[in-house]
This record gives structure tokens, C-alpha cells and sequence, in this order.
């Protein structure tokens, strides 16, 4: 069938599509449906290419049929298959989400700019996963990212606007250098398409451009992936966002960002140059640790929920880079299937904790901070919400029978192929703090009895229920059955790495 | 240093913006930095894209000199995002100055952290 052919071109341009239409009909409800309808599409279209490229192994797509080098190609293996499902899944999950949590955060005559802005958030993260053309990448970035600013700013507490303005000055510098990056690397080879540019990479990589290309991509794409010590922008933007945003961002945007962070290293540097012949693989495991144990550390001391999962987060990421760094299959796979776990993990968390929120917001007063004060005895009046929050903490610890625990196993085994037995001790290390704020959580809700003034209030809607334990279930799933993330991750590293240049 | 002038000036605007948004705490010359930062990289991409004497690339046998058309289109796409960033940067500062009454970051801050300071007080 002729559709067919054109999946990959209808996986962008739907959400795509979806934006504009949504601001055209200026009301909540059609633009509501139609951005979901479009999430829902494109989840669909991306389990379909996932299991085309199960089955025959990678997909060019020649955008307008201007074939590659020359055209834009959209270049589908292993590795961007599989982000394409937890992009597009995600969005499918908290749209409907959205539509119930966002009733209590945003005035009502701005609701079908939030759905054009989510449909446009999601265009630019598939974008930036699909596309094989370099430049095409930055600005699939520079939608997404955009379109963040907005849906942070979108957030009750003024401070969601300086949260805001920070990820703007933060995230635009990231970008800048990434296109300067990208500039070097077409002044040496003369092409964007990444597929092309690998043999012609390989042979300027060593000279000054090439180094310095490698150096701009590095820093820019570690700042939009938040890794430690650039974090700096992520955990007010977590904060003070809508529910369904920090959400969203939480499971995709760091992880969408860490995916360009491989392809580069990866595919179009090569990992033998990266990592064989660059001090890079030491670089990344100081500051993996670093995130690891610090951000997981202050995590502990945060009062507000979402500002603690927010720093948590950080931590997490040292966990995906740490895999990185070791440059090995199983290492590689840890990190593309714990990209898969925690995003799961955390999108459930932040729903529920949402959830939560807007159960405690009285009507026309701005949703209060989930403090452990506020959230206080939780457990008796959403047990629920509270038991949900649990299991993904339990998954972020990395407890067996929790994803979580999955991809941490491989990063031990990882470490353990290159004889690292103190990594291990620190993989450890920083778990223990990640029981550390998760129980501060479960003694907060459980063991503390309800502040005197709160009204023994009701469960979390349901609207609000089920996306969140929808994730949590997935999250639960994926712990006992591994044949999903293990093998896609698996295969992808095998692809990525020591593929030859 | 002559030869090398456009790489020069690309090089002076980069560190300049950059300068400016780290250097300065008013939210607007913050953007001011940010776009000198975003425009210095329009220039390196479209000073290699230019030979001296070189046409449009136009097939005629009267030119044989081609500037690469290339770079320029994609810097038209750069200017775009360029141009909404400032603009967005422009209105959430509008928004900002609305809600705190200030566009200096110490002035913000300092009135987030009393805030902060309240809700601390409130709950304990």
C-alpha cells in the first residue's frame, strides 16, 4: 500500500499538522482531539516501523524524494525505532492525562495553546529521533525546545517563568553550540546527511575542526541533556511546570536529548575514535559518578516532591552516561534500556504526584507545592496515588521485579566485563540514596499522621489515576519481562558499537 | 590576522555573547547577548559558502565561479529560530516584569527566595 511507504514521513508530519489545526479551531475541546488523535497515529506508526525495522533491519525514507545525500533522509535502525515507541507512547499516555490536570493549571481560554504546544513538543522529539540529516536535527531541536519553554512557562507559579526564561538561555546556548558543532563538521566533509558523513568523519576526525566539532556537539547536547554539572536549568523546570509537563519532559526530553548524544558518538564519530582514542570515556564516569551520588544526594534534602524527583532524575541520567562511557555491548544496552525504564518510571511518578496536586487544589487558587508537610498521612486518603508512587520509586531504586532493576543489572554486569568492581560498590552507593528519598516518601505518606487542617480528602481522580498506573503497570511488566527493552537495547548496542569506524 | 578577519569578527561576536549573558543580570540584555551569540554563527556558516568573484550558481557557460548556495539556505532556517527564540525570550520577560515587577535577576531572585522563606515558616 502506498501509506504504507510514507510511515516515516506521517510520523512527524502529524503532530505536525496537529499544532496548527489546534490553534486554528481556538477551542479546548477539538484541539484536544485532534493532537491526541495525532499522538495516538503516531504511536501507532512507530510500534508499526518498530516491528518493520524488527523484520528488515533499517528504513531510508527520502523526504520529498530528493534522494540522500542531497535531500533530507529520515534513517531508521535499531536504536531510533525504539525511542520512536517511548517518544510517541509517552505522548499518548499523558495527553489524555493532560486534558484533566490541565483544568486546574491554566485558564481555560489557553487550553488549545497548551495542546498545539504538546502536539509541537512532540513533533520536534520525533523529529529529532527520526531525522539522518544533521542540520534537519537542529531544528527538530529547536522546535521541541521552543515549544518547552512555553509549556514550562504555562505553569501557575510565577516561578515557573523564570524557570522558564533559564531554560531558554540555557537550552539556547546548547543549541548554538550544537550547530556550531555541526558547522565544522559540514565545512570538513561538505555534507549534513549523518549516514554520509561517517566514511568522510573518519578521516578528519583527528584534525582541529574535527575535535573542536566534537567538543561544541558535546557540550551542547550534555546541556540539553542535563548532565551533571549542567543540570542547573532542569529541576525548576520539573518544579513549577504543569503536571502533565514535567511529566512529559521528565520521560522524553532529556532522553530524546541523550539519544542524539549517541547517534553523534556512536554512528558518526565512531566509538573506537570516541572512546578508544579520546580521553573521553574517563570524562563521562567522573561526571556520571558525580550526578550519580551527588544529584541523588540532594535529592534527599529537597521538601518538594517534584523538585526531589526532578534532581533524581539528574542522578538517573549518570546512570545512562555511565553506560556510555563504558563502551561495551552490555554497557551501551544498559543505558538505551534504562532511557526506556526510567523515562516509564518517571512519567508514572510525575503523573501520579499530579494527580495528587490537583486533588488538593480548591477551586481558582493555585495548585499548592507538594511538600512533605502537605502530603503528609497521604496514604490513608489515596492509597492509590501513594502505593503508585512507591512502585516507581521501588523501579528507580532498582529493585528486582521493577524495570528499574533490569537495566541497573546490566550496567553492574558491564562493569563487572571491564573489571570495575569499585563501580559496582558505587552503583551501590547511589542506590542506597535512592532508598533513601523514596522512603522519605513512603514515611511521609504512610507513618506521619495528616497535617490538622487538611480535610480527609478523596482518592486522585481517576482521569488522573490510570495514565499513572498505566506506566506503573509498565513499569512492573518490563521488570519481568525483558524481551521488549533487553532485546531491542541489546540489538541496538550491538549495532552501535565497534561498528567499524 | 587580515586573511583570517571573518573568523576573526565570528569569533569576537561568539565570545561576546556569551560574555554578555553570563556577565549581565537584566533579563533583556541577557537576550541581547544571547541573539549576538546566535547571529556570530550565521557568519560561520556563510563566510566558507562565499567565493570572492563567484555568482549565484546559475549553469551558464559565461561563469565558472560558484558560490555554495547551501549555507545560506540553511542560515534562513538558523535566523528563523533565532527570531522566535528572541521573541519568546522578549515575552516571557514581558510576563516576568508583570508577575515580580523586575527584569534583574538578583532583584527575582531575592524575591523568590523570600517566598521560599514563607512557605518554609507556614509549614513548620
Amino acid at each position: 500500500m502506498a501509506l504504507a511507504q510514507h510511515l516515516p514521513a506521517l510520523q512527524v508530519i502529524l503532530p505536525l499538522i496537529s499544532a496548527p489545526l489546534a490553534i486554528l479551531f481556538r477551542r479546548a475541546g477539538p484541539a484536544f482531539l485532534i493532537v491526541t488523535a495525532a499522538a495516538w497515529l503516531s504511536f501507532a506508526i512507530a510500534i508499526a516501523l518498530f516491528l518493520q525495522v524488527d523484520a528488515s533491519g533499517l528504513i531510508s525514507y527520502p523526504m520529498g524524494n530528493w534522494q540522500p545525500p542531497w535531500g533530507i533522509e529520515y534513517r531508521l535502525d535499531r536504536l531510533n525505532s525504539f525511542m520512536l515507541v517511548l517518544v510517541s507512547g509517552m505522548a499518548a499516555i499523558v495527553l489524555p492525562y493532560a486534558r484533566g490536570s490541565i483544568e486546574r493549571e491554566i485558564p481555560h481560554e489557553s487550553h488549545y495553546m497548551f495542546y498545539a504546544m504538546l502536539g509541537l513538543c512532540l513533533t520536534g522529539l520525533l523529529g529529532i529521533v527520526i531525522t539522518g540529516d544533521a542540520f534537519n536535527l537542529f531544528v527538530f531541536l529547536e522546535v521541541s525546545s521552543l515549544s518547552t519553554y512555553v509549556l514550562i512557562a504555562m505553569g501557575r507559579d510565577r516561578r515557573a517563568l523564570t524557570a522558564a526564561y533559564q531554560y531558554l538561555i540555557m537550552g539556547s546556548i546548547g543549541a548554538t553550540f550544537i550547530v556550531i558543532g555541526i558547522g565544522f563538521l559540514y565545512l570538513m566533509t561538505g555534507t549534513l546527511n549523518l549516514a554520509d558523513m561517517v566514511p568522510r568523519v573518519a578521516v578528519i576526525e583527528s584534525s582541529r575542526p574535527g575535535l573542536a566539532a566534537l567538543a561544541f556537539i558535546s557540550v551542547g547536547v550534555s546541556l540539553k541533556v542535563a548532565l551533571f554539572p549542567l543540570h542547573q536549568w532542569l529541576p525548576n523546570a520539573y518544579t513549577y511546570a504543569p503536571s502533565s509537563v514535567s511529566a512529559f519532559l521528565a520521560a522524553t526530553a532529556t532522553k530524546v536529548a541523550l539519544y542524539a548524544l549517541i547517534r553523534f558518538y556512536f554512528t558518526v564519530f565512531g566509538d573506537n575514535f570516541v572512546f578508544g582514542k579520546l580521553p573521553l570515556p574517563e570524562f563521562m564516569l567522573i561526571l556520571s559518578l558525580f550526578a550519580m551520588l551527588f544529584a541523588n544526594a540532594i535529592a534527599i534534602f529537597q521538601d518538594n516532591l517534584k523538585r526531589l524527583f526532578a534532581y533524581s532524575s539528574v542522578g538517573q541520567i549518570g546512570y545512562i552516561t555511565l553506560g556510555l562511557s563504558f563502551d561495551s555491548v552490555h554497557g551501551v544496552g544498559a543505558s538505551i534500556m534504562h532511557l526506556f525504564n526510567h523515562g516509564v518510571a518517571k512519567g508514572a511518578i510525575f503523573l501520579l504526584i499530579g494527580g495528587a496536586v490537583a486533588r488538593m487544589t480548591t477551586r481558582q487558587a493555585a495548585p499548592p507545592a507538594p511538600t512533605f508537610e502537605r502530603i503528609a498521612g497521604l496514604s490513608k486518603a489515596m492509597p492509590l496515588t501513594c502505593f503508585g508512587v512507591v512502585l516507581g520509586g521501588l523501579s528507580l531504586i532498582g529493585v528486582p521485579g521493577t524495570a528499574g532493576f533490569v537495566s541497573k543489572w546490566y550496567l553492574v554486569l558491564a562493569a563487572m566485563e571491564k573489571g570495575q568492581w569499585w563501580l559496582v560498590g558505587a552503583i551501590l552507593v547511589s542506590s542506597l540514596l535512592a532508598v533513601a528519598y523514596v522512603w522519605r516518601f513512603v514515611e511521609a505518606a504512610y507513618f506521619r499522621a495528616p497535617p490538622a487542617g487538611r480535610e480527609t480528602g478523596k482518592e486522585a481522580p481517576f482521569a488522573l489515576l490510570i495514565p499513572g498506573w498505566l506506566l506503573i503497570l509498565a513499569t512492573l511488566w518490563f521488570g519481568l519481562d525483558t524481551s521488549f527493552t533487553a532485546g531491542a537495547a541489546l540489538d541496538a548496542a550491538q549495532q552501535l558499537v565497534h561498528s567499524g569506524n | 590576522m587580515l586573511a583570517h578577519f571573518t573568523n576573526v569578527i565570528t569569533v569576537f561576536l561568539m565570545v561576546a555573547g556569551l560574555f554578555i549573558i553570563t556577565a549581565r543580570g537584566n533579563l533583556i540584555k541577557k537576550l541581547v547577548g544571547l541573539s549576538l551569540f546566535q547571529t556570530s554563527v550565521y557568519l560561520l556558516y556563510i563566510t566558507p559558502g562565499k567565493l570572492i568573484g563567484g555568482t549565484a550558481p546559475i549553469l551558464s557557460p559565461a561563469y565558472t565561479v560558484y558560490s555554495n548556495p547551501l549555507p545560506h539556505v540553511l542560515i534562513l532556517t538558523a535566523i528563523v529560530v533565532g527570531v522566535s527564540t528572541l521573541a519568546l525570550g522578549l515575552a516571557l520577560t514581558v510576563r516576568i516584569r508583570e508577575a515580580y515587577g523586575s527584569i534583574e535577576e538578583d532583584e527575582i531572585l531575592a524575591l523568590d527566595h523570600s517566598v521560599e522563606d514563607d512557605e518554609a515558616r507556614e509549614s513548620h
